[in-house]
């Protein structure tokens, strides 16, 4: 299962092995790592799955859609790299995935 | 001697399965259980009248957490089992089998049930509410092409289940007692909007439509008759009128209940050991000088969990959030943002006859309040940030969608 790295804003690591077609946010959410809140459970409505790409691996987790890309410019603490971590599926090519998650989701 | 520290959570639902994740994510190193009427491990009720209806999410995706998440955060779920009263003086709790069961700290997260009708005929086999897992199944076994569905109220949950019924070839008429759908929860943009959408998608919509009875046939609901008498037949009937708090344990227990147990922004009763959180409770909204309102929705759920398990373990409170919630329908996302209690004027922005806009709704200050998002997810996004500055803006600004919603937000 491929391994990815989720840092909290205060710098804590997580490490955690995510099944294959589970969503990024799933992985976080399902392991209790806390700074991901996912008020609507993957639906792509709420942009409380907000996390920062590790600008290594932007490119190899695909280009967010319309809706997403809507959704999380608009977030307070949009950056370039930031997606809705409900909307990365892991695959094999995300192995190694390291994702950051902002201070606060709302 | 002392017992070990515990929490029980009285409810297994969306509140009360959060609670247990945040009391861990916080650091609680006590015992947690989660005691739970139902059969399942919490899930998620949103997709009961979405996609599970529609038959297109598989049980897992219902799922709060998958099934090793409870054991391996060492959180003792007790499903199928009631809680059935509190002893506050011994803090201790009862449950369905007799036992009982002592707790640091407890949680009520019992949340509601849907408001029963009271007409002749509302207990008929076929008269059917949505509230519950088991309730979605006997829906969804109601809804073949070519049958007919009479949905008895014209809320979020009545026009969601309209939608999908829809997608499942049923033939569907809406019954609403006020002038327009969803008119408690919405402004009349939005509603004008939906009741036009539903009728495309070849919904029928009766307004202004008291229930007289439920009619029946070989001792099975067959049609409503309406107090003007006429008559619509169905092979089905929903009631989707509202929804009560589960508040009847802590009113037994002397806990202040008013339509909601009340509760303040730690989600504390006004007893120090026992929270409440979710759809049973009464809350203060900061953004709205502290009005006590009960709301109905996941985000609740999930801000009111936090409220508790970090007031539990000794953590700040989490910033107060403006409340908001989503609803699909057919392809409309839609998203609401803020209470528009005391609104003026309302501004639409963007174009409904393209399906996508937003209404903005301001008081006389010019104080953006609320919103309803349609196919608008940008709109929804800044407009969620100018309800929580408190932001004041001329409507003709709000409305010129050339002008960018960003550069308002400051
Ligand atoms: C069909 C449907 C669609 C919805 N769609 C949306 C949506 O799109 N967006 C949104 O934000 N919200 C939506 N909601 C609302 C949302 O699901 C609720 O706000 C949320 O579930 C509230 O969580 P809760 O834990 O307070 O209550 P619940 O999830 O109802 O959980 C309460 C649990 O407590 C149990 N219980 C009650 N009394 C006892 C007792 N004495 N002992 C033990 N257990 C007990 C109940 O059986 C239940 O399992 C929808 C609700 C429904 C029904
Ligand atoms: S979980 Fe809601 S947008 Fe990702």
């Amino acid at each position: 299962m491929p391994l990815i790295t989720y840092i909290e804003h205060n710098g804590r690591e997580h490490k955690v092995e995510v099944p294959l077609g589970h969503s990024v946010m799933q992985g976080a959410v399902d392991n209790a790592i806390p700074g991901i809140d996912a008020d609507c459970g993957g639906e792509c409505a709420c942009a409380t799955c907000h996390v920062f790409v590790d600008p290594a691996w932007l490119g190899r987790t695909g280009t967010p859609d319309a809706q997403e890309k809507s959704m999380v410019s608009f977030a307070s603490t949009a950056q370039a790299n930031s997606r809705l971590a409900c909307q990365i599926q892991v695959t094999a090519a995300l192995d190694g995935l390291v994702v950051r998650m902002p201070e606060a989701q709302h | 001697m002392s017992q070990p520290p515990r929490i029980i959570i009285a409810g297994a639902g969306h509140a009360g399965g959060s609670a247990a994740a945040f009391l861990r994510q916080y650091g609680w190193k006590g015992e947690i259980v989660l005691v739970g009427e139902e059969p399942l491990p919490p899930y998620q009720r949103p997709p009961l009248s979405k996609a599970w209806l529609k038959g297109e999410a598989k049980a897992e995706n219902l799922a709060l957490r998958p099934p090793h998440f409870y054991e391996k955060q060492a959180i003792t779920l007790r499903l199928g089992t009631r809680v059935t009263g509190i002893d506050r003086a011994a803090r201790q709790v009862r449950l369905g089998d007799g036992s009982t069961l002592d707790y640091t700290a407890l949680i009520l997260a019992t949340g509601a049930h849907a408001r029963p009708l009271t007409v002749p005929g509302h207990d008929l086999p076929g008269v059917l509410a949505l509230r519950n897992a088991a309730d979605a199944d006997a829906l969804q076994a109601a809804l073949r092409p070519g049958q007919r569905l009479a949905i008895i109220g014209g809320g979020y949950i009545g026009l969601e289940v309209a939608a999908s019924a829809r997608a499942l070839g049923a033939d569907v008429t809406v019954i609403e007692r006020e002038a327009r759908v969803l008119a408690r929860v919405a402004g009349p943009e939005l509603s004008g909007f939906l009741a036009a959408a539903h009728a495309a998608h070849g919904v029928r919509i009766v307004c202004d439509a008291g229930v007289a009875e439920i009619l029946a046939q070989d001792g099975r609901a067959a049609g409503v008759r309406l107090t003007d008498g006429a008559a619509i037949a169905a092979d089905a009937v929903l009631v989707g009128v509202g929804a009560l708090p589960n508040e009847a344990l802590a009113h037994a227990a002397g806990l202040p209940c008013h339509n909601g147990i009340l509760v303040d922004l730690e989600a504390r009763t006004e007893d120090a050991a026992i929270f409440a959180i979710g759809d049973c409770t009464r809350r203060p909204l900061p953004h709205y000088d502290h009005r006590r309102h009960r709301l109905e929705s996941v985000p609740n759920a999930i801000e009111q969990a936090k409220q508790a398990a970090a007031a539990i373990c000794g953590r700040p409170a989490p910033v107060p959030e403006i409340p908001w919630f989503w609803s699909d329908q057919y392809d409309l996302r839609l998203q609401m943002a803020g209470l528009a209690f005391d609104t003026a004027v309302s501004v639409v922005r963007g174009d409904p006859r393209a399906g996508s806009f937003c209404v903005f709704h301001l008081d006389v200050h010019d104080r953006v309040l609320a919103l309803e998002a349609v196919n608008a997810p940008a709109d929804f996004m800044a407009g969620r940030q100018l309800v929580a500055k408190g932001a004041r803006i001329a409507p003709g600004a709000l409305g010129d969608s050339g002008i960018d919603l960003k550069s308002l937000t400051g």
